[in-house]
């Protein structure tokens, strides 16, 4: 993969009258990845987007496309596209003059126009005599492929989509969002995906982007994210986590605020001068046999069970009311009742311990 | 169930039935039979008879026709063209800006259309609110801007802007933003938007709101008489004449009936070549 940003955000600010909404946002956006940025509500994501698109110019700051300032270029007269959250399909065009909509505007002939059409209809699953068919009689997923066929029909450099699977129902987004990353790396154009929805980051993109108030609060690989956050939003963010204050004790060893917390380990990268987070993932915890030991341990009390298909997760209840949530695959189900005592124990290794933050 | 809930349905709209049978089927049935009478009869039991619509024919009421559809047709044009601009600002930019334009419209529609074009006699006489300052003030001699078929149409467009305004600011209204967006980020430009998607889209609006000014223009008259003084007799002045100082029926019924029917056959054909229920996306 070439690395050269395709795009690139420097120190990019926008406000609507006293609402700042992006907050100087540094990004590279390399040729060719599947970015995913995704947050809550409110993180500043569709702003984002718009101002990638061109709907809207950043107050501060510049945007690039290749080596070009592009801030108050409108989004006709830029080489990218988006799928919209609603699609925003022609409801008064069929399906072919929907797909063939870029290219009747760059004035291409009907007979190339069409023969494309038909080479993205079979590119993304949809039967030939859809060509003729009015499309807001689609079925969901129909509709979701069609707006995607006439964003590829413009071919633009960079493929933007703002949630364009959050209307449809769980089990065809899991199969859209494995077409869509099979069509990413089909196409070699490079998409950008904007979603809340964590799941679907991870499934399709190479790169993720957690924003939180305007902010890019990390940003790195699935792996990255999900075994090295950077803050206690982000490890909480991508998904299930028990999370432990830790410092330094008067006399360097390391101490917590956690009761009943052993800690048969030292930690190196602790920082004598601030408190920091020590993540545990539930997959990484583990009950402990009678005399069985482990780096770090903790009682508790087996509060409920839940099952997640191939794993089942439990909760466990620590002496001072603390949830601490474990998963085993179904092979290693924990023979237990609830309202059993148990040991819990997980290593450094399979931990990770979340710098210091600067309070903000 | 299904079945009890249409015969309560067709109950429910059967007075309805009735009463729209009684005050609008049939008076138009006596303008019809009136119509097929002999000239100049107060009644409906004589054998019928065409020699009304030679007339027409005959004694050139045709031009009378021809130009009541002529200047409708010019007025719903220009008020095409003026109340888009107007329309499109109250549906898309003016949010609560809007009621005040809707209440400020519908205001000018408790004066009588009389009156208002009476207003608009007295600004526009030689020597009367407009042309009069201009003469003092500026030196500006002008003859009256009355009297012809522009000023005419000018009328028809002041009387009918409602008519035009409030479908066509619906109409766009109905345009999601988001698609017009979505065309600009395919690369049209704001001309090609407007051809490739607001037009198509706003259609039953401005459908609606061109037979609603046309059909209404078509029959009017007030405009013709009094800015226009007469310039051109349009269709339903010829009709009162009849009816009234003519004292024949037969032939005020049968320009009627001439009227009626072109007006119906054009609003027929423009309404069935827009389909709405397929611009609103919902096609069978």
């Amino acid at each position: 993969m070439d690395n050269a940003p395709v795009l690139r955000l420097e120190k990019v600010v926008k406000r609507f009258g006293d609402f700042t909404a992006l907050h100087g946002i540094d990004l590279n956006i390399r040729d060719g990845e599947f970015l995913t940025i995704v947050g809550p509500s409110g993180g500043g994501k569709t702003t984002m987007i718009r101002l990638l698109v061109g709907m809207d110019e950043p107050t501060e700051g510049n945007i690039y496309l290749r080596d070009n300032i592009i801030n108050h270029v409108p989004a006709n007269k830029r080489p990218t596209c988006m799928v919209f959250q609603s699609l925003a399909l022609f409801p008064h065009r069929t399906v072919g003059e929907n797909i063939e909509f870029p290219l009747k505007i760059r004035g291409v002939d009907p007979a190339q126009r069409k023969a494309r059409a038909r080479e993205l209809l079979d590119l993304l699953h949809l039967p030939q005599d859809y060509y003729s068919k009015n499309v807001m009689k689609c079925s969901g997923g129909e509709k979701q492929r069609v707006a995607l066929a006439r964003a590829l029909a413009f071919d633009p450099e960079i493929l933007f989509f703002d949630e364009p699977l959050s209307a449809l129902d769980y089990r065809l987004r899991k199969a859209l969002e494995k077409e869509l990353k099979d069509l990413h790396r089909q196409t070699g154009k490079t998409f950008v995906y904007i979603t809340h929805s964590l799941e679907e980051a991870m499934v399709m993109s190479d790169r993720i982007a957690i924003m939180r108030a305007g902010t890019i609060a990390q940003l790195g690989t699935a792996d990255e994210i999900y075994n090295t956050p950077n803050s206690r939003f982000v490890a909480e963010f991508m998904g299930e986590v028990n999370l432990f204050d830790l410092r330094r004790d008067g006399d360097g060893g390391v101490a917590t605020n956690m009761p009943g917390l052993t800690i048969n380990a030292d930690l190196p990268n602790l920082q004598p001068d601030c408190g920091s987070t020590l993540m545990i993932r539930p997959e990484f915890v583990r009950f402990l046999k009678p005399g069985e030991t482990a780096e770090f341990m903790l009682a508790g009390e087996l509060h409920n069970d839940f099952s997640l298909g191939s794993r089942i997760q439990y909760e466990v209840v620590s002496g001072d009311g603390t949830v601490i949530t474990v998963e085993q695959l179904r092979e290693n189900k924990f023979d237990g009742d609830y309202g059993d005592q148990v040991m819990l124990g997980w290593d450094v290794a399979h931990s990770h311990l979340i710098p210091c933050e600067q309070k903000g | 169930m299904d079945r009890i809930e249409e015969r309560h349905g067709l109950l429910n709209a059967l007075p309805m039935l009735v009463v729209m049978t009684l005050i609008f089927v049939a008076p138009l049935l006596v303008v019809a039979l009136f119509s097929v009478m002999p000239p100049k009869v107060f009644d409906v039991l004589h054998m019928p008879s065409f020699e009304n619509y030679k007339i027409f024919f005959e004694q050139g009421y045709y031009t009378s026709l021809f130009w009541s559809l002529a200047m409708a047709a010019m007025a719903t044009v220009v008020l095409f063209i003026t109340a888009y601009p107007l329309a499109y600002a109250m549906a898309k930019v003016f949010n609560k800006f809007t009621l005040v334009i809707t209440i400020a419209v519908v205001a000018s529609l408790f004066v009588s259309e009389n009156i208002r074009l009476f207003g608009w006699v007295l600004s526009l006489m030689k020597g009367g609110m407009i042309l009069g300052p201009m003469k003092t003030w500026f030196g500006v001699d002008s003859g009256a801007w009355l009297y012809n078929i522009p000023v005419t149409v000018f009328g028809l467009v002041y009387v009918y802007f409602p008519f035009m305004l409030f479908p066509l600011a619906q109409g766009i209204s109905m345009v999601p933003e988001e698609v017009r967006q979505a065309a600009g980020d395919l690369g049209a430009s704001r001309t090609r938007i407007f051809f490739e998607i607001d037009l198509p889209l706003a259609m039953p609006g401005i459908v609606v709101g061109s037979m609603l000014s046309f059909v209404l223009a078509a029959g009017a008259m007030a405009e013709s008489k009094l800015l226009g003084g007469q310039t051109v007799i349009v269709m339903a002045d010829e009709i009162e004449t009849a009816f009234t100082y003519g004292q024949n029926w037969p032939l005020g019924a049968s320009l009627a009936m001439i009227l009626i029917l072109i007006i119906g056959a054009l609003a027929f054909v423009a309404l069935s070549r827009v389909d709405l229920d397929g611009i609103m996306g919902r096609r069978k």
